[in-house]
């Protein structure tokens, strides 16, 4: 176990190395951009639901840190074959779990918990929950870019 | 002329060993403590520098012996409160080589210094159809506020570009100059690149055109000797939070003509000579430009600093710290995945780099880890990252009570991230 093990665990450097569901979607009928402005990070978030609020399938790219390149990666994972109420349900449990607004993540998340230790990094959590907020425009089919800056400097 | 130039290898070699670091680190309190349970480094100087004892404690004792405000009362304290806030001001004339006092203004650091001139200078001066020139190693604090300016105005920036090695190009700045151009303003030293720009030579070109210049001085205050008179600058800003003083606190250096001739920044108590609901009547440089109780703890913290940083020695700091920079730009070269941003032939204490596509944070975050507090991000450069098609940097940058073990250090937690992610 390295000083660093507690952040950038095996799951999250294999994400961030071998990124999966990179790159546009064709037929994608949902689209949106998040921005983080305090170091640059670049995300594109593709979406295509059936008429049964279904994720059938879930692209992402875009350029940025490792823990924002692994956490959208490992979120395509999670929620594809997911409906909407689910993915909305999971982008909640998962925003309170790396601002560290409950003490155990739940169990639903499955190996998104890997980001658990990000709550320790105050100066990161944004890296973590960009993807989560560009999927949530997503659904939404919100058209300005998100981005992860609320005025304060701090996610709240 | 020339007042700025960095400091020849073949000087350092001359005296090696006349800088007694593990002295001077005894007198910074907060480099004793452990971050992560490891000894603090701190290479983050160009962000903000540590504060030595004697800082800290000429605030304190302004807190704990004689607060009260100044310019007001008949009282002892508030006596010794302008006294003290105006022996500071003398202390950064000299600092400086300023001619009069009253060309010191004390603002809340560079930023406002540049948006004092721009919204009192810029508004009088500039108008539709003038060219301001900028260059393209500005942090964004000496550029949005002429951005703002030209918006309001329907004046036009220009940018001088910059080479590979992140150094001005001289040729298009003359180029660039013409009878619109009615302002430069450019950095003393680049805060993402370390750059040394050859301000004298800027400020000469630009006065024989007829063209006034600023100079953000943030990043160069600590580094390097300025005499703003053998400069001939209009404008000088700096921060004090850079060169060991306290946050909050920062100069406007101006021509006392300019002063003069400028309109109010901002109204309010103390910056008057008179009023009536009918008139007011502005004090004079340099009450005009301090309304308001300002930060007389800061103020006397900055007068600290600067009798700290001369009982050192500026020359000696400089030479140390590019010491430093051959020491620390040699090491992480042998790196190879070290790319450096900014290869400058004068260069301050800055080394910014690139580790093969590791993303900056993510270094920062192992760095932090062992101790060692880098910068990461885009420096409020963004334009230089464009320029160096990057989309951040990290940076090491270093100060007064840096040591060459330290940046052994840095180079193994440097070799730790890319085991992490190799």
């Amino acid at each position: 176990m390295s000083d660093f093990s507690d952040l950038y665990q095996d799951l999250i450097l294999d994400h961030q190395k071998n990124p999966r569901n990179f790159g546009e979607l064709a037929g994608a009928n949902h689209h949106a951009d998040g921005y983080n402005p305090l170091c640059g990070d670049k995300l594109s978030l593709f979406l295509k639901l059936d008429d049964q609020g279904t994720i059938q399938d879930i692209h992402f790219k875009g350029s940025g840190c490792a823990i924002s390149k692994a956490s959208a990666s490992m979120m395509t994972v999670a929620l594809k074959g997911k409906k909407t109420v689910e993915a909305e349900k999971m982008f909640h449990e998962f925003h309170d779990m790396v601002m560290g607004k409950i003490d155990k993540a739940p169990e639903d998340l499955g190996k998104l918990k890997v980001f658990e230790g990000v709550k320790e990094y105050p100066a990161r959590v944004k890296c973590a929950s960009l993807a989560w907020h560009t999927m949530e425009a997503a659904l939404h089919n919100e058209k300005d870019t998100v981005t992860t800056d609320d005025g304060k400097g701090s996610e709240s | 002329m020339p007042t700025s130039h960095p400091v020849s290898h073949q000087e350092l070699g001359s005296k090696p060993q006349t800088f007694d670091v593990q002295k001077f680190r005894k007198d910074f309190p907060i480099l004793t403590r452990q971050v992560h349970g490891k000894p603090l480094i701190y290479l983050d100087n160009a962000a903000t520098t540590q504060k030595p004892l004697s800082v800290i404690e000429a605030e304190n004792r302004y807190y704990q012996e004689y607060n009260s405000n100044i310019h007001r009362g008949v009282h002892s304290l508030s006596q010794q409160a302008t006294k003290a806030y105006e022996d500071a001001r003398v202390k950064i004339q000299k600092f400086l080589n300023a001619a009069h006092s009253s060309e010191i203004i004390y603002t809340r650091g560079a930023t406002e210094g540049i948006n004092l001139v721009a919204q009192t200078w810029g508004r009088q001066n500039i108008q539709a159809g003038d060219e301001i020139l900028i260059s393209a190693m500005e942090h964004h604090s000496n550029i949005v506020p002429w951005q703002m300016l030209c918006g309001e105005k329907g004046a036009i920036l220009r940018v001088v570009p910059i080479n590979d090695a992140g150094e001005l190009l001289m040729d298009e700045f003359k180029k660039l100059i013409t009878p619109k151009t009615k302002l430069v303003a450019v950095t003393h030293v680049s805060n993402a690149l370390g750059t040394i720009n050859p301000v004298a030579e800027i400020i000469e070109y630009a006065h024989s055109k007829g063209v006034p210049v600023l100079i953000d001085g943030a990043q160069s205050v600590p580094h390097v000797k300025v005499d703003v008179q053998a400069l001939d600058c209009d404008f000088y800003v700096f921060s004090g939070h850079k060169i060991y003083a306290p946050t909050g606190i920062g100069v406007l250096y101006g021509k006392l003509k300019h002063l003069e001739a400028m309109p109010p920044y901002q109204g309010g108590g103390d910056m008057i000579a008179s009023v009536t609901f009918q008139k007011t009547i502005y004090a004079k440089p340099p009450n005009k430009f301090e309304a308001g109780t300002p930060h007389i703890a800061g103020v006397i913290g900055l007068g600290a600093a600067l009798d700290y940083v001369l009982s050192i020695g500026l020359d000696k700091i400089a030479a140390h710290e590019h010491e430093l920079l051959v020491y620390g730009t040699a090491a992480l070269s042998k790196i190879k995945e070290v790319r450096i941003i900014g290869t400058a032939s004068a260069k301050a204490g800055v080394i910014s780099f690139t580790l093969g596509d590791i993303h900056p944070h993510d270094i920062g975050t192992i760095l932090d880890k062992q101790g060692v507090a880098i910068r990461a991000g885009h420096h409020c450069a963004q334009p230089v990252m464009e320029r160096f098609d990057i989309p951040a940097t990290a940076r090491a940058s270093f100060g007064l009570y840096n040591t060459r073990q330290e940046i052994d250090v840095l180079v193994l937690a440097i070799q730790k991230t890319l085991e992490v992610f190799a």
